[in-house]
């Protein structure tokens, strides 16, 4: 913690001049949540961000808090645009707020980098040709877990979300790739922590199989809740609720619960096995897939200055496109939208020690994209 | 929809309404004895379920993290009401609001700070899981069952506290008439900051016993705080009876309501729009409930007028 | 009370000299953050009315100044997807015009705060503060699951609506419509609060038994009041919609009917000029200690812990000495 806060004061001292004398080419804002509710989220994204640039002189990044509100993050968009002048900006953890700033500031001439939100909006008609996902587009992960549930054999899935548009989303991404029936469809509460009266409607409903989108707490409980029901029948839900951050928390009831991520701890290739133990050592804690998304993030960044200035944003734009840097995840490009092409894996939570954490046991969809891209008018 | 369903999830409903109870009472004797909106009960809730996480963390046992969590939340009851909440009795209820708003935002940003960002974990006994079958068909979760016998002892508890013992003497005669009992020579900043504690623990079991099944994390105490006044409220403040009573309503409303209500409409209109709008109006569904008793009877069910 | 014109004076200085600063030197944000200031404020003098003059505590005017918000986003969502917003009984578009808009915005809060007030006011102490909170916790429940506009998402307009003959794009202009709507609000406060009627609600916060006895209907003063209070809200939450080019149920939260209150009772209650420095006070706290630290919020509550054991009287209270030392 020390340490952390000693770096951002250095940064705050770094990004305190207006001029760029020190060298600087680039200025970065990110505003990310990190504070309140959701914080540890945002707090990855960052912390994988200044990973991914330590060292490198030429960036300086303003970070600040949105608390999760969207007018905060219009504010500090605002502000950032205005005051900072800053060339890029990313770190936005939620879809709502990214509908609240992605728009305006990629009218305004900035770039986007989204090191986690990325609504269905923003993938098709909305799409910008300076707004660049590096995340994922927000239906890919349910998608995957659909497909998955096919190869799986699931005939009858019972499928909860929580009643706001990613949760809708979530649902129809699962039943566009899933073929069987399904025994049940529940949007719960947004927040609500306990599923005893779903669990009850899941068991009446005879399903072989649950699929769940319940980010955050909401997904601790369920977890929780449902391992203790005694029902008998296999869970697959996206990586948000078995991510590393998250899994202490949930305990043994996650065990053997199959996910879907774009990435894992264990991706065997260099730039993977770097960014884990160097996570590891700078910050004293496993890293998590937002971590990666904010190390991916910013390691593009990276990439597309090695042969284009941010003055010319044409060229800087066909650099970023390229997507020419050795992604966490393996192999990794951009579709038309911009939004990624890439692997999505099914993984499964283990134990490595006393430690819960992911594996990796098959690739869900290979070299997916999203089916936004055909509304994307670029 | 087959009977089961129905006698299940009204027991989910009960549970529920027990929990309530274990927080809306503190918070209605709180308000009864010392006149104080207290915002800040959620907060011990949420403490707690941290202490418990922690104990459990240490020791392996949720029976002493259950201890802890009463002792951790008592202790801070005592503290927080010796430094702050004592100078607001003589306050008006507004200095009460926002006093007890901003010791919200103190202890969430003091806890996150202390114990990280990320939840925590905490778990049941390995004897409390799973299920039991309690008649013919209908099984039920073990813990939850727990959690509702809890609730009704904790209630009985209460009453015989309140009817038989020194301390309810005082504490009914300080709901009746606060200056009357200093006169009498009861030392009433005692009184108040046992009461305080008394409420705090219960708020501090509550939220263990839930952790458990849900998540201890920063900020769980806020949307269980806002059903707890519902629960006064609809109760009456300052009512024990109204509180149990209010608990239980509420608790099967909700419960019921989100469950069944998108099924009922699903008779009226198509089945994607009883979905959406079903579940849009379960989750409103208290605060309608809430706001009719009101203003069918505007001091509550049990209050006094 | 001399000292504490003067500061109000130094106030509204300030709210005019600190956005020409920002012109001159090329810092929008600046402007940006005094009109968010302003329109705080002016949110915060409607809640004054009903809290600080007349005593009514509501917990909800979130409620208002959320629907007042949505009304905004909504006409110009309509506008933006030239949809009709209404096809019967006659077609209804919506629009992107503030002269429009406002009427509308008042209107919709005006009925809602009537509705709201009419059911809340049977009832009163706690009972009134609780379901004040009850209503604002529907609309708010309402809003997150009612997918049409959004839900959680919440609803952008990327451009803010437009007034005639001005670019509102344009930070300054922006502030200075904002400006002229605080300069209203204060101005109807005044009036109301010297004003005979005013006597009437500010009796009522006294002793409200007393002003029933000369024969007053002290319900149809406090609804009346009531009225105005969530009207002033809604109007605030319109221009806030505008300020963000965004609306979101976080306006409706419970949180937002805290904020506001603070703002009340930071700047000291039943003072004209209370809510303005009370919500720059706010303000000016939430960027400084945001740029020092990640828990703010801990700092944040302490101050106000702070201020509310021992400076009762809110900022402007500082200033008034003698008053402080009757009380």
């Amino acid at each position: 913690m020390k340490r952390l806060t000693t770096t951002l004061a250095a940064l705050m001292i770094m990004t305190s001049s207006s001029i760029f004398a020190d060298g600087h080419q680039l200025k970065v804002g990110m505003i990310t949540t990190l504070s309140g509710g959701g914080s540890g989220l945002g707090i990855d994204v960052r912390d994988g961000f200044m990973l991914a640039i330590k060292g490198n002189q030429k960036i300086s990044v303003i970070v600040k808090d949105d608390q999760r509100k969207p007018d905060i993050a219009v504010q500090l968009a605002d502000k950032m645009i205005q005051s900072d002048k800053v060339d890029v900006l990313t770190g936005i953890i939620w879809s709502n707020l990214a509908m609240a700033v992605v728009p305006a500031a990629v009218n305004q001439g900035k770039f986007y980098l989204s090191p986690n939100a990325g609504p269905s909006q923003l993938a098709g008609k909305g799409c910008h040709e300076n707004y660049f996902n590096v995340a994922w587009q927000n239906d890919n992960l349910h998608e995957a877990a659909g497909g998955y549930a096919n190869s799986a054999g699931f005939k009858n899935s019972f499928i909860l979300a929580p009643n706001y548009p990613a949760g809708k989303d979530a649902l129809t991404g699962y039943k566009r790739f899933f073929k069987g029936k399904l025994a049940g469809e529940v949007y719960t509460k947004l927040g609500q922590k306990d599923y005893a009266a779903e669990i009850a409607q899941i068991r009446a409903s005879g399903a072989d199989s649950v699929f769940f989108f319940l980010p955050g707490g909401m997904g601790i409980g369920f977890m929780k809740q449902f391992s203790q029901s005694g029902i008998k029948i296999p869970v697959v839900g996206p990586a948000f609720s078995f991510d590393q951050g998250i899994l202490k928390a949930v305990g043994d009831a996650a065990l053997g619960v199959k996910n879907t991520s774009q990435w894992s701890k264990d991706i065997d290739n260099p730039a993977n096995k770097k960014f884990v133990s160097d996570f590891q050592s700078e910050y004293g804690r496993l890293p998590s897939l937002y971590a990666s998304q904010g190390y991916d993030t910013g390691k593009l960044l990276i990439s597309a200055m090695v042969n284009a200035k941010i003055d010319d944003k044409d060229k800087f734009r066909d650099e970023l496109r390229k997507a020419n840097f050795s992604s966490t995840r393996g192999k990794f490009s951009f579709d038309k939208n911009h939004h990624p092409i890439q692997d999505i894996y099914v993984r499964e939570v283990i134990k490595e020690g006393k430690t819960l954490t992911n594996k990796i046991v098959s690739v869900g969809l290979k070299d997916h994209s999203n089916v936004y891209v055909a509304e994307c008018k670029m | 929809m087959t009977n089961i369903l129905f006698i299940e999830q009204l027991l989910n409903g009960i549970q529920f309404g027990t929990m309530l109870f274990l927080m809306s009472a503190g918070l209605t004797l709180i308000f009864g004895v010392m006149g104080l909106i207290n915002l800040a009960h959620g907060s011990f809730y949420m403490i707690g379920a941290f202490c418990a996480a922690l104990v459990a963390g240490l020791t392996g046992s949720f029976w002493l993290a259950l201890g802890a969590s009463l002792c951790g939340a008592a202790i801070a009851g005592v503290l927080i009401e010796i430094l702050i909440i004592r100078r607001l009795y003589r306050r008006d209820h507004l200095d009460q609001v926002l006093a007890t708003f901003a010791l919200i935002l103190l202890l969430s940003e003091g806890v996150r700070w202390y114990f990280g960002a990320f939840p925590l974990y905490l778990s049941i006994p390995e004897s409390l899981n799973g299920t039991i079958p309690i008649f013919e068909e209908i099984i039920y979760s073990k813990y939850r069952l727990f959690i509702i016998l809890m609730g009704f002892l904790i209630a009985i508890g209460l009453y015989i506290l309140i009817t038989k013992t020194r301390l309810g003497i005082r504490i009914r005669a300080g709901q009746n008439d606060r200056e009357m009992i200093s006169a009498l020579g009861v030392d009433i900043s005692k009184l108040y900051t046992v009461v305080f504690a008394l409420g705090a623990s219960l708020a501090g079991l509550s939220g263990a016993l839930i952790g458990a099944i849900q998540s201890v994390e920063v900020g769980m105490g806020e949307p269980i705080l806002i059903l707890a006044f519902v629960v006064i409220v609809i109760g009456g403040i300052g009512s024990i009876k109204g509180a149990f009573i209010g608990s239980i309503l509420v608790g099967v409303t909700d419960t019921l309501g989100r469950v069944f209500l998108p099924d009922l409409l699903k008779i009226f209109i198509e089945p994607s729009y009883a979905t959406s709008i079903g579940s849009s109006i379960g989750s409103m569904l208290i605060y309608i409930l809430m706001a009719l008793i009101l203003i069918i009877k505007p001091s509550g069910l049990f209050g006094k007028s | 009370m001399i000292i504490e014109k003067l500061f109000n004076k130094w106030i509204l200085f300030l709210l005019i000299i600190i956005p020409i600063f920002g012109l001159i030197f090329e810092e929008p944000y600046y402007i940006t953050l005094t009109t968010k200031v302003i329109i705080l404020a002016i949110a915060g003098i409607g809640l004054n009315l009903a809290l600080g003059y007349c005593g009514l505590i509501s917990f909800g005017h979130a409620a208002f100044f959320g629907t007042g918000g949505y009304v905004t986003g909504i006409l110009s969502f309509h506008a933006l997807n030239e949809e009709l917003l209404f096809s019967w009984p006659i077609d209804i578009f919506g629009s992107s015009e503030m002269l429009i808009i406002w009427p509308v915005a008042i209107l919709v809060c005006a009925f809602l705060s009537l509705i709201i007030g009419f059911l809340s006011l049977r009832t009163s102490g706690v009972y009134f503060i609780m379901i004040t909170l009850a209503f604002a916790q529907m609309l708010y429940f309402f809003s997150i699951s009612w997918p049409t506009y959004g839900g959680e998402d919440g609803l952008s307009i990327y451009v803010r609506n437009s007034f005639p003959m001005v670019n509102t794009m344009d930070p300054f202009t922006f502030y200075f419509i904002c400006l002229v709507w605080l300069m209203i609000t204060l101005f109807i406060s005044f009036k109301l609060i010297n004003s005979a009627f005013g006597m009437a609600f500010q009796a009522i916060k006294q002793n409200e038994e007393r002003v029933k006895s000369v024969g007053i209907e002290t319900y149809k003063v406090k609804l009346i009041v009531f009225v105005i209070s969530g009207t002033m809200a809604g109007l605030a939450g319109s221009l806030y919609t505008d300020l963000n080019r965004f609306v979101s149920p976080s306006v409706l939260d419970w949180h937002t009917s805290g904020e506001i209150m603070i703002f009340v009772i930071l700047g000291g209650m039943a003072r004209l000029y209370g809510p303005i420095v009370g919500a720059a006070f706010f303000i000016i706290l939430e960027q400084t200690l945001g740029t020092y630290t990640e828990n703010w919020q801990f700092w944040l509550g302490l101050i106000l812990i702070l201020e509310i054991l021992y400076a009762r009287s809110g900022i402007l209270g500082l200033f008034d000495k003698k008053k402080n030392n009757e009380k």
